[in-house]
Parts: structure tokens; sequence; C-alpha cells
């Protein structure tokens, strides 16, 4: 087995906004192996987001709380270090790609320095050197160097995320952590960047967390798939597991969804309900409300995370007997 | 054959400080009552302003639109408030076309009052209560503000406004765009059902192929403000014959593992739509790119009954 590059260990994340407790991340368990691109799938609010501002100690606090857990980058609990040492790790060893190009990036920097910038906090290079590199580094992104000088209005949506790209994989991050990449942009532009990003991860070797809502650039970039529900993975396997053997209500629920680009449905399947209040989740199972096998253990208890396979885990005791073939 | 609209060589031209900037260059095209058009194309392709002329959001700058044969292209005031009557809009952001000082009620009301639909108080709130249970809205959150609602509730509300005056043709705007999968599914059922209720027809923009393709009879592809490419929406997925139809199609990812992927990358992007050169707008990106291409525009021909295409290199 490969070497574990990210091990989140019962990571609890809390917002505490005057009386309420916003409760975005509970008890996540992830591993990411070295090289590997891990899938985040869930809807707005399931915590995806949180999760990635966790790993990369960006939580604002207030009203961000960590409330437990351990972030294990290789190796070692991010959750201990300072905020100098996260400072050095941060852009050089694990950096973010945000999901939106058009405020991600400074509009009154010319992109070239933007891109200078990590080099020269990082890597303590000279101005000059530090310049060529970041010309270097937009060639890479498949931007002309001489587009160094402009600024960030001149480029369209497309190449703007380029120009992100090019600042996040500026020191060679071990981790990548994309947040929508693509979401912002047309699916032609869509095809380009993820072509990029595979072509980056295939020449760095770098691993990747990808947070996305579309099964479909999960399919295209992925290994491993985690299913996110209210703070919470419902579903964790290999990209095959979830795609062909997914069996989470949730999950399932997602997929019926979908309107298919291949056959005819008269009728699409939506989820009954919504996503539950973050500041009030049910006791038993957050995703009880709307599933359509709840029980009234449901209600009442949260499922175990069982192990189906050696590679798929699932949150669902009901998911584990369709699995086995008991239902 | 019963054409609810018709609509002839429409043109969209902005004044910018660049020059004319072409949204909508000479779109033609006919609906049948009851039916839906889906428009597709990237940002910036003019699906949306093609959307806010029809509905005389904006003014045409040249062309015709005919509505039950009769030509409203120039209206005045008073046969424009007529024509809201048969024509509605459903737009994208539930978040932002909303007035967040309204309540439920007050907001799909709304029309109802500008119209002076109603005389007396009691039928126009029977009528506001119907509407909320026509779109699914429990009576409960009535007397909410938008921002206590989620998306999905925020564009039902969307929905109820534009229903209220029973109109005969709605221009959805990317109704489903800014909500999640799940959600999603429950609002493209809502409009199905009140399709095969009422019988209203739907021009459908949206840049979202699967959607498209399962709300759709006919799709419309757009590309820098001309269409590339008009036909059934099976015979899209089936057998499109636009270069650049097949690019978009093959760039959507597919939600599936083990299958093969040929996805074609283009390359470029989208060149400017201020004072565009003469030829085929596609042609800077199109992989089948002649001379011919780059000099000529290709007009728009009938190539089988119902099946449109604008391109030289397409033959039959």
């Amino acid at each position: 087995m490969a070497e574990n590059i990210l091990e989140i260990k019962d990571l609890t994340i809390h917002y505490v906004v005057e009386k309420e407790t916003v409760e975005a991340v509970n008890h996540v368990n992830l591993t990411l192996a070295k090289g590997e691109t891990l899938g985040l799938v869930g809807e707005t609010g399931a915590g995806k987001t949180t999760l990635a501002k966790g790993v990369m100690g960006i939580i604002p606090n207030p009203p961000g709380k960590i409330r437990g857990g351990e972030i294990l980058f290789e190796g070692e609990d991010l959750l201990k270090k300072d905020k100098k040492a996260m400072q050095k790790i941060r852009g050089e060893k694990i950096s973010m790609i945000f999901q939106d190009p058009m405020t991600a990036l400074n509009p009154v920097m010319t992109v070239g320095d933007q891109i200078a910038e990590v080099l020269r906090l990082h890597q303590h290079v000279s101005a000059k050197e530090a310049g060529q590199k970041a010309k270097e580094l937009l060639e890479m992104v498949g931007i002309p160097g001489q587009r160094a000088s402009e600024y960030p209005h001149q480029f369209s949506g497309g190449m703007k995320q380029r120009v992100v790209i090019a600042i996040a994989l500026a020191c060679r991050p071990e981790l990548l952590i994309a947040d929508e990449p693509t979401t912002a942009l047309d699916v032609t532009i869509q095809m380009q960047v993820l072509d990029l990003m595979n072509n980056l991860k295939k020449q760095l070797g770098t691993s990747m967390i990808l947070i996305t809502h579309d099964f479909g650039v999960v399919a295209e970039m992925c290994e491993k798939v985690a299913i996110m529900y209210a703070g919470e993975v419902v579903e964790y396997g290999t990209a095959r597991d979830i795609f062909n053997h997914g069996c989470h209500p949730y999950t399932r629920g997602l997929f019926e969804s979908l309107p298919s680009l291949n056959e005819d449905q008269p009728r699409l399947k939506p989820i009954v309900g919504l996503m539950p209040d973050p500041t009030k989740l049910p006791v038993g199972c957050s995703f009880a409300p709307r599933c359509p096998f709840c029980t009234d253990a449901c209600l009442e208890k949260k499922c175990e995370t069982t192990n189906l396979t050696e590679t798929h885990q699932v949150k669902c005791d009901y998911a584990v007997r369709t699995f086995n073939g008991e239902v | 054959m019963d054409t609810i609209l018709e609509v002839k060589n429409l043109k969209k031209y902005f004044d910018t400080p660049g020059g004319k900037l072409h949204a909508v260059d000479d779109v033609s095209f006919t609906i049948e009552r009851g039916k839906t058009l889906g428009v597709v194309g990237e940002s910036g392709c003019g699906k949306s302003t093609m959307g806010r002329v029809i509905v005389h959001l904006l003014e045409a700058t040249d062309g015709k639109i005919f509505f039950e044969g009769n030509d409203i292209t120039r209206v005045n005031s008073a046969e424009l408030k007529k024509l809201r009557n048969d024509m509605q809009m459903i737009f994208q952001d539930p978040y932002s076309s909303l007035d967040p000082r309204m309540t439920v009620r007050d907001l799909i009301g709304e029309p109802l009052k500008t119209h002076k639909i109603f005389k007396n108080k009691e039928d126009y709130e029977k009528r506001v209560s119907e509407l909320m249970e026509t779109v699914g809205l429990a009576e409960r959150v009535g007397l909410q503000y938008p921002h206590e609602l989620d998306g999905g509730r925020r564009q039902r509300i969307g929905i109820a406004r534009a229903l209220a005056l029973e109109p005969k043709v709605i221009v959805c705007d990317e109704p489903v765009s800014a909500l999640d999968v799940s959600i999603q599914a429950q609002i493209l059922n809502l409009l199905m059902d009140l399709q095969d209720n009422q019988g209203l027809t739907y021009i459908f923009v949206t840049h979202d192929l699967s959607v498209v393709k399962h709300i759709s009879d006919d799709i419309l592809v757009m590309y820098l403000g001309q269409m590339v490419e008009k036909c059934p929406s099976k015979e899209l997925f089936e057998n499109n014959k636009h270069p650049y139809t097949k690019a978009l199609l093959s760039a959507i990812p597919i939600p599936a593992v083990d299958v093969e992927r040929k996805h074609e990358i283009l390359k470029g992007e989208i060149s400017s739509p201020i004072n565009p050169k003469p030829g085929c707008r596609f042609a800077p990106r199109c992989p089948y790119a002649t001379e011919k291409c780059h000099s000529q525009s290709p007009e728009l021909r009938e190539i089988k009954p119902g099946h449109f295409v604008a391109c030289h290199m397409v033959t039959e």
C-alpha cells in the first residue's frame, strides 16, 4: 500500500455564532495516499470547504473552532503547529485553488508579480529570478510568458483560473486542494483546465483533494471519492466503489437526481426535502428525515462507519445490508 | 402545426466604447405551442440576451418577433403591458431577483396588483394561495422573507410570479443553475408538470447540456451571437453536424467509471463579439476550418426537415 500523505482523524470543526453553533464538520476520517486524487462531493453546506480550510489552517477564529481530531500531514499533526510553521507549509507544501478565479486574484497587481510573490516568500529568490520563474510557470499552464505584465482584468475566466493554478503550483506543493476549480467555467474551458490539472499531476506527482459537486468531474479526475452530507463523510471508496457499488441512500439519491445524457427519463427522481439546518442537526442520522429507507432506529442513533471491502466504507446499516444482498 | 412564436433574423447590438457588440446576430426560429426550445451555448454567446429581447426587457436592434401571428417587435407601453400577460420570465439567480423587503405572498401577488387583475381582496388572496400550492410552497412560508428561505424555495417563488398572469410563453433563463442537484431535479420536475397541466411553451436558456436534453423538444446551439445548429433534441445528441456542437458535447465530463473518454479539447477561447470579422465566428477554434471559413460567413441551411446547420464543411 502506498504511503499516506494526509490522514484526517476524527476532525470536528464548529462555528460559534452568538448562541448558536454551526456544526460544519463532524468526526471526519479521511486518508489520501501519495500521488492520488480524492474527490470530495456534496451539496452546498455539506462542509467541504470548511474541511479544506481546516487542512490549510485558515479557519477564521472566531467564529471557527476546531473541536477535536488530528490532521496528519506527512506524519505530523498540523493542528499542533504554530502560526509561523503553518505559514511555511501553506503555499510551499500545501496550496489551494479557490473556487472563483475572478475574486481570488489581486486586481491591482500584475499576474506575474502575483506568481512571483509566492516564490519570493518561500524560496527567497531575487526579484529578477522570481519574475523569470513566473513566466515559466505561465507557459506551463499555457499562457504566453510575455503576458506576465498584464492585470487580471485583461484575462478571461479560464485564463484567470490558469493563473491561480500557476500560483498554487509555484512551489511544487506536495498536496493541492482545489475547491470547485472549474465550477465558474464553461464546459469547453472546464475540459481544458481539467486536462491541464491532470497533466501537471502526472508531471509533478502532486496529491490532490478536489472539491466538487459534479460527478462528471469526479469521474474524470479522481481515484478516491468521499461523499459528504451535513458535515459527515457518509461514504468513502475508490471511484469504482462509489460509481458502481455506491450504496448509501444519499449517494444513490444524488446519482438518481442527475439528468442523464444517455437514457430517456420521463421524470427525475429528486431527493425529497432539504439539508438539515447545521445549527440543529438531528440526534440520529442526519440524512434520516430525507431517507426513503429510514427506520425508528435511524432517528435515534447514528450508524457507525462500516468497512464493506478494504477500500469501501459506508455510514449506514441499511446500505450495509443492501451491499451484502440482504435487502 | 400551431406556431406560437416566430423569430426572424433577430439582431441585438450594444454600443460599447470599443465598437458594436454583436450580442445576438441573425437568429431565426419558430416554436410550436406547448413545446420547449432549449437554447445552449457558453457564457457570452448571447443566449440570455436573446431571451430578454423576446420578452421585451431589451429592444431588438433589427429583425422581427411574431407572437401568435402578430408582429410584436415594436410595441408601445399599453401593448407591452398586455404582452406581459402572455409572456413571462424566470430568472437565473433566486438570490438577487427577489426584493428582500417583500414577503413571499407580496412577491407572488405583485404581478396581480400591477395588472389590477382582482377587484376584491378575497379573490386576490385566494389566487396567491392557489399559486403557492401550484409551485409547492407551504402556506406557512407566506409571511416569510426571501432570506429565510433556501434557493429551491426562492426559485419556486420566481416561478409562481411568472405564472401569476397565466402566460402562454415563459422564458426560463438558467432557472436551475444556482441550485444543488437534488433541488435542481425538484424544480425541473415542477416545470415539466406545469407544462403538462397548463400547456405552457418554454424557451429554456442554459449552459447545462444534460438539463437541456432532459427538458427540451428542440435545441438551438449558439456561438458568439449566432445560431450554429438547431434540431430536435434527440437528433442533436445522436446526429449532430456542426463542429462546435460536437466539441461542446464531447467536453461534458462523463459521470461514470470504466467508460472510454475521448474528449476533443478545443484550443483557444471565445473571441471578442465587438466588431466581429466576417467569416465563421467559430473558425479560429475549429479543427476543420479552411480558408473559406475565415473569409465567408456560412448561411444557415436546412439539411433535412427540422435540422438547421450553419457550416461550410457540412455537406448533406
